[in-house]
């Protein structure tokens, strides 16, 4: 059972009520793509992943972005049940779209650092300690229906 | 692998970052042993509280080795070769290790930055992160 303290929930609920979905989403999904090239393999369908510029403006890879950062919303809203939260998300991420469980690893700490960007010295080290936590949570759950 | 074009933007963008080495590196270790409070067992013998002289010239340290290294990537293995043999006979650091202050770098960079530390600059720096923490492990075994 993950413990969260007060002031962890608030950390995380502060840092989610203060994101602009349609923007860091996309954002994090784009500098995924690019920090970590290999990744564009789950997205073959999506059309020109060529360079940064095309990464950057392709409209399935923006829709994508914004759909799975609302995905982490279930995880906000039930931090004490994470495990049980992602479980069909992650038989469906396992048995349907084939993702290597360490690319969420990846994808966290791409978010991280978007979200950093924007909060600059706002995200302090015990805030990113925090979501860093809660991000690893997510990801674990995520990995777990793998077999 | 970077190309020229990467070598020249993470020499620039470490250019500017060694006026406020002390900042930018005591920035990072902070972050460090806040997400991964196993690295703070490396510190035992120095003062690793918030605004501490020795978090500052520890920061400055590592910052500037790590600018220099930038200023001619193509020869890091001799630019490290003495903190390499440090590493390797002395501070006996576990490599893993390397990875999350490389993490914890780009992060600061990333409050530093801001817009500017766009996805094309963050894949160079962690590239040479990497490469930069591959070369000094290299005399460990």
């Amino acid at each position: 059972m993950v413990e969260w303290t007060e002031q962890e929930r608030n950390i995380i609920t502060s840092i989610f009520s203060n994101l602009d979905y349609d923007d860091v989403g996309p954002k994090a999904l784009i500098r995924c793509l690019i920090v970590y090239p290999w990744t564009q393999r789950y997205f073959a369908s999506f059309g020109n992943l060529y360079n940064a510029d095309a990464i950057k403006t392709n409209p399935n890879i923006q829709a994508h972005g914004t759909r799975v950062l609302h995905g982490l919303d279930r995880a906000v809203k039930n931090m004490d049940n994470i495990k049980a939260t992602y479980a069909e998300l992650s038989v469906l991420h396992s048995e349907k779209l084939h993702v290597d469980p360490d690319n969420f690893k990846l994808l966290a700490d791409c978010l991280t650092i978007v979200i950093a960007a924007k909060m600059g010295s706002g995200f302090t080290p015990e805030m990113q300690a925090t979501f860093q936590k809660f991000l690893a949570v997510v990801v674990s759950a995520l990995g777990r229906q793998y077999h | 692998m970077l190309s020229k074009k990467e070598k020249k933007l993470i020499k620039e963008i470490w250019e500017r970052l060694t006026p406020v080495a002390e900042d930018i590196g005591s920035d990072a270790l902070l972050r460090m042993f806040a997400s991964y409070p196993g690295t703070k067992t490396y510190f035992s013998h120095l003062d690793i509280s918030p605004g501490s002289a020795h978090l500052y010239s520890h920061g400055k340290k590592i910052v500037l080795a790590i600018a220099e290294g930038a200023k001619d990537i193509s020869q890091l293995t001799v630019t490290l070769a003495p903190l390499q043999t440090l590493h390797a006979y002395q501070l006996r650091i576990d490599p893993t290790n390397f990875k999350l202050l490389s993490h914890c770098m780009l992060v600061t960079l990333a409050c530093y930055l801001g817009e500017e530390f766009t996805p094309v600059a963050h894949a160079a720096i962690d590239k040479y992160l990497s490469a930069f923490a591959a070369v000094l492990s290299e005399k460990y075994r």
